[in-house]
């Protein structure tokens, strides 16, 4: 079986220390977080989380059935297979002169339609959304001109098509 | 203390018409979930529920660490079936608790722990005994909880009850800031528990059963794997009948033991790394393995690559994630074991292996009981095959961890279920007496017999003084090697001899005993050995006889950690035979 990168969509209950949980079941188990980020979902109360992880089909499997053994993990969908839509925000300031500055805003406009969001006499940020490899090239690029800050937002991703991961939690009785 | 409980006035939960305090609501819940014992220490952030505690018909028993409170709440549990329940203060009192809450974990045993808290005011301030306990504890709990307000009491502690209990059971940490237990309020009445992201599997998919049954019908050399999914779900009768239907022999894993009777014909004991030589060997031969209610452990499997090369597997846990862990699994089956053996049942037709057995039956060798080895001293088996003799198999038997722990559990043939109980999983030492405390608590009409070794006894001997004050019917046998056994025999054998820190020294335990007020006597000849445990058994109550064991003397068969069958170390061993 194949080490590759999985994505995996968590829902989880809104409450304290959910985060913490997950986040520490991979460290007890020895699983490596490639990108993980977090916020509200489309139901009041549940969170949606994007993981990405590597690994080969046995090693997910068995993150994801260590991942619902967690009380508040209510939904767990390996979209790894589906047709995706990922997307990841980075800010990357670099270093900018006057003779460079409007060759970088060429290449990152024209290329990557990123923005300029702040400029200074010696900086540019730049703000770019797109999949994680667009970013990467991005980065790429821009290295040689000196980055001086570099900050991303981890992935999100959703399914293409009407299907949808969302669950509408069931009182259970117990 | 109990007759002073009896008493006061007892707090009815329906006459309340004044809020109360947390601490009495902490009390109330409890005894709405059944609790009827509690072991536990006092100390300043638990105080408010000791000062609530009198007032109620639960009897506390005062350990004297707090480690033995977890490990007696789990003897308490496994002896009884109910949930067993051990309190603490915060800081030092609720780390104390962690390692028999790993224990419970690991063993999948149903306690609830509960322990003080510093003022929500100061934590994080790194107040006077704080410590982020439902932090620590958060890898070695089924869940854990603060109780924040004094309105979640009654509803946290029901949570906690259950998801002990339910589904795979296992520890559950309640940790009550000490505000919480002085805040006033009412206890909420039970209700429906809203958990979306638990829904244990209970009766297994027909699909996977119908395929279990079509594998075991094809199977010419079949053997169930038993462990102590058996004895959890109380699916003893249904194995009896499943195995006696389908002609299967079972192996036990270490806490599988009881879980199907020893005496019954096709009982091959105990599997894995110290496990029967025949049992071990079945599983190298066998072409089906059906595991129920068990995990494919290292300590079963050695390396798992050549673990049942020939076999395919059936593994019913009520675990998913148990499922696949280990072995590639070609039928899953996710439920309780007794469900999953009911339907079973219902699928299978009588089958014949008779061959198969007497194949197995060829390979059988006692493990060797005799009364004094080479040297004429005293042999650790002789102790225990004898113990089981005089016993007739009907006492509870708690162990330590070591050499004394495997030869218990290769000759104590247990025959009742719930009669065996030994730290599995964590391997915790010290785990013996405290857990036979519980027992003893739980099953006060039983004869509970602590079998444990000079090095784990002096993990935990504090807690002969809480035997005394209770009065338990618990006789501790000290097996005395004067080693930690089981790490002299791995220097032995792997690290040539150099016996590193394991040579250790012991008190004198008649006296000792006689400190704590506890009969006491010391054994060092064969002879001595019938008459000594028929004087222990002869009176209610304490009593400690010390056997003084051959040193040197070595837990066989063997597979080394890591190892196959065909690296298997045995007594017995002529070259070229296996």
């Amino acid at each position: 079986m194949s080490v590759r990168s999985h994505t995996l969509v968590v829902l989880v209950e809104d409450k304290p220390g959910v985060m913490n949980r997950i986040v520490s079941l991979f460290r007890q188990r020895g699983f490596n977080i490639d990108s993980i980020a977090v916020g509200h979902s489309e139901t009041p109360g549940l969170s949606r989380i994007t993981l990405v992880a590597q690994g080969d089909d046995r090693k997910i499997e068995q993150l994801v059935k260590q991942l619902y053994k967690i009380l508040e993990v209510i939904k767990i969908t390996d979209v790894t297979d589906e047709n995706l839509v990922q997307r990841e925000l980075a800010l990357v300031k670099v270093t900018a002169t006057d003779r460079n500055r409007s060759d970088i805003m060429r290449l990152v406009t024209d290329v990557y339609q990123a923005r300029i969001v702040d400029a200074t006499p010696d900086s540019l940020i730049i703000e770019v959304t797109g999949p994680p490899e667009k970013i990467d090239s991005l980065i790429t690029m821009v290295r040689s001109y000196g980055i001086k800050e570099l900050a991303r937002s981890g992935v999100i991703a959703m399914a293409r098509g009407t299907r949808a991961v969302a669950v509408v939690p069931q009182p259970v009785v117990a | 203390m109990a007759i002073e409980t009896r008493d006061r006035p007892q707090v009815q939960e329906e006459s309340q018409r004044e809020p109360q305090l947390g601490a009495h609501l902490v009390m109330q819940a409890l005894v709405r979930e059944g609790v009827e014992v509690i072991f536990g220490y006092p100390g300043g952030a638990i105080l408010p529920v000791y000062d609530a505690l009198p007032y109620y018909p639960v009897h506390h028993i005062l350990v004297r660490h707090e480690q033995s409170a977890a490990f007696a709440a789990d003897g308490y549990a496994r002896a009884t079936g109910k949930v067993g329940v051990c309190m603490a203060t915060s800081g030092p009192g609720a780390t104390n608790l962690v390692t028999g809450i790993a224990n419970a974990m690991m063993d999948s045993i149903p306690i609830v722990a509960i322990t003080g808290q510093v003022p929500q005011t100061v934590i994080g301030m790194d107040a006077f005994q704080e410590t982020d306990i439902t932090g620590i504890t958060l890898p070695i709990t089924k869940y854990n909880m603060v109780i924040r307000s004094v309105d979640e009491i009654g509803p946290a502690i029901q949570k906690a009850f259950y998801l002990a209990r339910s589904g795979r059971p296992g520890p559950v940490l309640i940790d009550i800031p000490k505000d919480v237990q002085l805040a006033k309020g009412f206890l909420a009445p039970r209700q429906e528990l809203q958990l979306p992201g638990y829904r244990p599997t209970i009766v297994p998919h027909r699909r996977q059963i119908r395929r279990a049954a079509e594998l075991i019908r094809q199977a010419k050399r079949p053997l169930v794997l038993a462990g102590h999914g058996i004895i959890i779900s109380g699916a003893t009768e249904e194995l009896v009948r499943f195995a006696e239907r389908t002609q299967i022999p079972v192996g036990l894993t270490l806490l599988g033991i009881s879980g199907f009777p020893a005496s019954h014909p096709l009982c091959l004991g105990m599997v894995g790394m110290h496990g029967h030589a025949h049992a071990n060997r079945a599983i190298h031969e066998a072409d089906l393995i059906i595991g129920i209610g068990m995990r494919f452990d290292d300590r079963v499997t050695g390396r798992p690559s050549e673990f049942a090369p020939n076999a395919k597997i059936i593994h019913i846990d009520i675990d998913p994630a148990e499922i696949g862990k280990v072995l590639k699994t070609e039928v899953p089956v996710v439920g309780d074991a007794r469900e999953a053996l009911r339907l079973l049942l219902e699928e299978l037709e009588p089958l014949e292996h008779e061959d198969w057995l007497s194949m197995i039956r060829s390979w059988y060798r006692p493990i060797r009981t005799e009364p004094s080895g080479p040297n004429g001293v005293l042999q650790p088996q002789y102790v225990i095959a004898r113990l089981h003799a005089l016993t007739e198999g009907k006492a509870i038997v708690t162990t330590d961890v070591g050499q004394h722990q495997m030869w218990t559990a290769q000759l104590y043939k247990c025959d009742i279920p719930k009669q065996w109980l030994s730290s599995g999983g964590l391997g915790a030492m010290g785990y013996g007496v405290p857990s036979a405390m519980g027992a003893a608590v739980g099953r006060p009409e039983a004869e509970v017999w602590a079998v444990v070794g000079d090095g784990g006894v002096q993990m935990t001997l504090n807690e002969f003084a809480t035997i005394v004050d209770e009065q338990l019917n618990v006789k501790v046998a000290i097996i005395n090697n004067g080693y930690l056994g089981m790490v002299r025999q791995w220097q032995q054998l792997f690290h040539n001899r150099n016996y590193s820190e394991t040579p250790i020294s012991s008190p004198d335990y008649v006296l000792l005993g006689q400190a704590y007020r506890m009969a006491a006597r010391r054994v060092t000849r064969p002879g001595e050995v019938d008459d000594a445990i028929a004087w222990a058994r002869s009176f209610r109550g304490p009593a400690l006889i010390e056997f003084v064991v051959n040193q040197e003397e070595n837990v066989f068969p063997m597979i080394p950690s890591g190892g196959t069958f065909r690296d298997m170390i045995d007594d017995y061993r002529i070259e070229g035979e296996w």
